[in-house]
């Protein structure tokens, strides 16, 4: 459990490193002059790669629609902003986030479909699990003193993280009855 | 052995007196400090309420032998059931022990003044941390619901990972009538069809768009059933519940965090009229209580637990906007139970944590934390007061009515056979509100997108459609910079206007039946959306009365001709204001929040006027904002501070037995064996049994509650020599003489509470309230002449109070 929460803290540790020394590219900073219609020029937006040094109207604005006298004025109504991004950071969650929902969902339809199968395939090993699973819901703690002594016999690794699921599913199991169906949480 | 004396102090949780030990008595050797590592899972035995959930493990690999339960601690002893209220005063006084004996062992040797050194920081750790993976994860989902948002109109073929905004970002190709079309765009009729105008490509994307709106809704609902059904709703109804005093197994765990970002994100980018800030305080909420279990000094005390959340909910709000001043405030007022001074600073450390965390992600490339910062500062005038404080009527009728529409919404949701198809009901919902609103581009838009448009003053830069003035030829070279005067409006404002005014209509309808589906929907957007659009339209009205009417009355003053007097985006920033206050009853928080999103001083009197009003007017229709509301729905056990008595009755009235009820079911201190103890237990359901000199003289000890007396009689069977059904269970300090070939006794003095609190029977019950609210008590005796009456817990108190109010008492479900 605490080795979770460590890697955690690192993970995002990680994260927000990575949005400091990923946004340096030079694609990700940008000045953009937005320059309203002045006389008979129409509006026009002006963008450039330039660093916030020369993010002003006279560096950005190329072509520049008026001639000498009139820049002065032009430019004054110009604004001129400094952006900067981090596609980096962007492409990282959307990735990340979209393999997260990925897993979920494999997670979902192998729990939903494919355990079933595969436990009734296993029928040996699976006698105890699934009559656990299917008389869980009237006398859940007589069958779990039955599967915890005897999984005392047994304490490998992989005992543990069955039994930790089991006991998941369960939990999941009385939180959706309690709001799904006789909704007495969360109306 | 000295009782216990924290009756001493004054209580009050609002002055926490934790440093202050010179005062206390010492108590030697009563703590109940245990050594569980874990969550320690409710105990198997007895019929309790059907809606405890059952855990299925046993307290088979606690420590092993005890001799004297006085001694050592039992794993076990000192937790609370799922779906109960913890004991604050024995959670404080937990926190005051071990604090005490920290710093009395670290005069013993360096190692030990270190660990109090590092007991002390320990908070400050956690909030550190807390604020980090709170803010990194609100970057996180604002990323990705971006992304995903703009996934319904098209998609970016520089990298599918842009959404609109970013796949445009360098190319020059978006001119200034039209800012948001660029070649690597594109949207789903263009790449189907290769067209992107004509009545194809608009049923196209009119397919497109519902189509991924029903997928993005299903996965939600569909993930929240399968892993976490704690992730759907709000969350603060029920956070404001937890930190009451109330426990709900799992509501914070793992695994409602996961299922909560991920499905906010697919709920928040299907179009729903829902928002993300209610949720983003749960998962806030969840990060902190996942935190907690690295440091004992949390993990181990709810209620040191409880003030860690307090902060988290501010972190939350203040990721949500922006705001941290705003979120603390939010945490205090709406929020949490009890205080103490010193979370007040520790929220703040948090939430500027957070924010600064989530400015160095910057989710939205500009360096702002919020889409909808706005920068203007034009002044407003007197005579606008009348426009806000109308503002601020509709936003209170508005929240008056929408709370009654949602409830009785949600009730038939509860009650009827609507609510056995909640995944059905979720995405019919999309669907109807993909329909409605693909047509109305406001509707269209997202909700902060649209609040974004509606605060957005018009100055020469801007192209919208609601910034369509018309031209006047010769103001267009007169401007002060790009700022403008009042112009009359143009074809494309008019346009705009009546396509609000649907877009309102739409709204108001939609969020009632949305707010309260199985999936993580938020309040706050919806309704400052509706505020917004209201406000705007005033504004408008208000603007164009001007511009036509400036030589009348009320304008000749202070709006000549061509001046820039009425900003219509400050009526829609009130409006926004004045709506959220009526639906949530909100008062500084608001006005702070609403502030700290414009950086502007100068309109905190229009933004209190309206609240205020709002809030008045709110008020007289009902005296609950929707969180309290959803509260009373469930049934929750939540002692409402603010809620008083009309009647005036006494102790006697409220406590239990009654007259026609069987009588007190109480232990004595040393003339019941094992077998009888069992029995009694076994036989009721209460959750704690007093303590008696004897059955005739009734003179009171203690108090005991039922969690801790199975778990060490249960224990005792199992480990200690000779325990049996017939041996004597001693609650005093000193054995009885027994007859040589009894069993051994069990003692039990470690679990009993010696300082139960109690009232006379002539008590008034306002007192009564008052000692339950401030204290944070879960029972209470009552005595007559010192001899034992009644008892009086919370859910007594709560039925007695639902009865005056004519509200049904069997509402109250939870103990």
């Amino acid at each position: 459990m605490k080795t979770l929460f460590v890697l955690e803290a690192i993970f995002l540790a990680c994260f927000v490193l990575l949005s400091q020394v990923t946004a340096k590219n030079s694609e990700d900073i940008r000045c953009k002059c937005i320059c309203p219609p002045y006389r008979d020029i129409e509006g026009q937006i002006y963008k450039q790669n330039v660093s916030l040094k020369d993010c002003n109207c006279l560096h950005v604005v190329e072509p520049m629609p008026v001639d000498g006298k009139d820049v002065e004025a032009y430019c004054l109504r110009c604004e001129c902003k400094y952006e900067e991004r981090s596609s980096g950071t962007i492409k990282f969650t959307i990735i990340m986030y979209l393999s997260i929902l990925g897993l979920l969902l494999f997670y979902m339809v192998y729990l939903t479909l494919l355990e079933p199968m595969l436990k009734r395939r296993l029928f040996g090993h699976s006698q105890l699990i699934q009559s656990e699973d299917e008389v869980g819901d009237q006398q859940p703690f007589a069958n779990a003193h039955n599967v915890l002594s005897r999984s005392h016999s047994r304490p490998n690794v992989l005992n543990k993280v069955e039994h930790a699921q089991q006991r998941w599913r369960r939990q999941v199991q009385e939180q959706r009855k309690s709001v799904f169906d006789r909704h007495v949480v969360l109306s | 052995m000295e009782t216990s004396g924290y009756l001493s102090n004054s209580f009050d949780g609002l002055h926490s007196n934790d440093e202050d030990d010179d005062e206390m008595v010492d108590i030697a050797g009563a703590t109940l400090d245990f050594s569980s590592s874990d969550d320690v899972p409710p105990l198997c035995s007895g019929d309790f309420d059907e809606f405890s959930s059952r855990r299925v493990s046993m307290n088979g690999h606690g420590p092993s032998q005890m001799v004297d339960p006085l001694d050592d601690p039992l794993p076990g002893v000192g937790t609370y059931e799922d779906f109960n209220t913890i004991d604050w005063v024995r959670e404080k006084s937990k926190d005051r022990d071990r604090h005490r004996e920290i710093t009395h062992k670290s005069r013993e040797s360096t190692v030990a003044l270190l660990l109090r050194i590092s007991d002390a920081f320990s908070g400050w750790l956690l909030m550190l941390l807390v604020g980090l993976m709170a803010g990194a994860l609100a970057g996180g989902i604002d990323i990705a619901a971006h992304w995903l948002t703009d996934m319904k109109e098209g998609v970016c073929l520089n990298g599918f990972w842009f959404n609109h905004e970013h796949c445009c970002w360098t190319s020059s190709e978006p001119t200034f009538q039209e800012r948001d079309r660029c070649p690597q765009w594109q949207s789903w009729a263009e790449l189907f069809s290769g067209t992107s105008t004509g009545a194809l490509a608009y049923s196209l994307n009119y397919l497109m768009y519902i189509l991924w709106a029903l997928l993005f809704s299903f996965l939600a609902v569909t993930l929240v059933r399968a892993f976490a059904p704690y992730a759907c709703g709000s969350g603060i109804p029920e956070i404001k519940t937890i930190l009451s005093g109330f426990i709900i197994r799992g509501y914070l765990g793992k695994w409602t965090l996961i299922t909560k970002t991920i499905t906010l994100v697919l709920a928040v980018s299907s179009g729903l009229s829902l928002g993300k800030e209610g949720p983003l305080v749960h998962v806030a909420c969840c990060c902190a209580n996942i935190l907690c279990h690295l440091f004992t000094k949390y993990r181990k005390n709810e209620a040191k637990r409880r003030e860690v959340l307090s902060a988290a909910a501010a972190v939350g709000v203040s990721v949500a906007f922006g705001a941290p001043i705003g979120g603390v405030l939010f945490s205090l007022e709406e929020v949490s139970y009890y205080f103490p001074l010193k979370t007040l600073w520790r929220s703040f450390f948090a939430a500027l944590v957070a924010a600064f965390t989530l400015r160095s992600i910057n989710p939205f490339g500009n360096s702002r934390l919020v889409l909808f910062y706005v920068e203007f500062h034009a002044p407003w005038h007197l005579v606008e007061l009348a426009p806000f404080i109308l503002l601020g009527i509709f936003g209170g009728l508005w929240g008056a009515l929408f709370i009654r529409a949602n409830i009785a919404w949600c009730r038939i949701r509860k009650t009827t056979r609507l609510g056995h198809y909640s995944v059905v009901e979720v995405v019919l919902v999309t669907g109807l509100t993909a329909l409605l609103a693909f047509p109305n581009s406001y509707t269209r838009m997202s909700g902060s997108e649209l609040i974004s448009e509606l605060f957005n003053d018009c100055t020469l830069l801007d192209s919208s459609q609601l910034c369509g003035y018309k031209q006047l030829p010769n103001i267009s070279d007169t401007g002060v910079g790009n700022t403008l005067g009042d112009r009359p409006a143009g074809e494309a404002l008019y346009t705009a206007l009546w396509q609000l005014a649907l877009a309102l209509l739409f709204k108001m309808m939609i969020t009632v039946i949305t707010f309260g589906m199985k999936v993580p929907s938020g309040l706050f957007i919806p309704s400052m959306a509706i505020g917004a659009i209201a406000g705007r339209l005033l504004g408008v009205a208000m603007e164009q009365l001007a511009y036509y009417n400036h030589d009348s009355l009320i304008f000749k003053g202070w709006c000549s001709q061509g001046a820039d007097c009425i900003t219509p985006g400050l009526y829609a920033m009130v409006g926004a204001a004045a709506c959220l206050g009526g639906v949530t009853r909100m008062t500084v928080s608001l006005v702070v929040i609403m502030f700290e999103l414009t950086g502007g001083l100068e309109y905190i009197v229009p933004l209190m006027a309206a609240t205020m009003t709002s809030k008045w007017v709110a008020d007289a229709f009902g005296r609950e904002g929707i969180y309290e509301a959803h509260i009373r729905l469930n049934g929750y056990p939540f002692l409402e501070p603010k809620e008083e008595f009309e009647q005036s009755s006494l102790a006697v009235d409220v406590m239990r037995p009654r007259r026609a009820d069987p009588a007190l079911a109480t232990l004595t201190q040393d003339g019941m064996n094992v077998g009888e103890v069992e029995a009694l237990v076994e036989s009721t359901h209460y959750s704690g049994f007093p303590v008696v000199v004897s059955q005739e003289s009734q003179r009171l000890v203690g108090f005991v509650l039922r969690r801790d007396l199975l778990i060490s009689i249960d224990n005792a069977r199992k480990r200690q020599e000779g325990v049996v059904s017939a041996s004597q269970v001693v609650f005093t300090e000193h054995t009885p003489p027994l007859p040589p070939e009894a069993p051994p006794p069990l003692r039990l003095r470690g679990i009993v509470d010696l300082s139960p609190f109690t009232v006379t029977d002539h008590t008034a019950m306002d007192i009564t309230v008052d000692i339950f609210r401030k204290l944070g008590l879960r029972q209470c005796l009552v005595t007559h002449n010192v001899r034992l009456l009644g008892i009086i817990t919370k859910k007594d108190i709560l039925k007695h109070m639902a009865q005056i109010s004519n509200r049904d008492p069997d509402s109250i479900l939870f103990n």
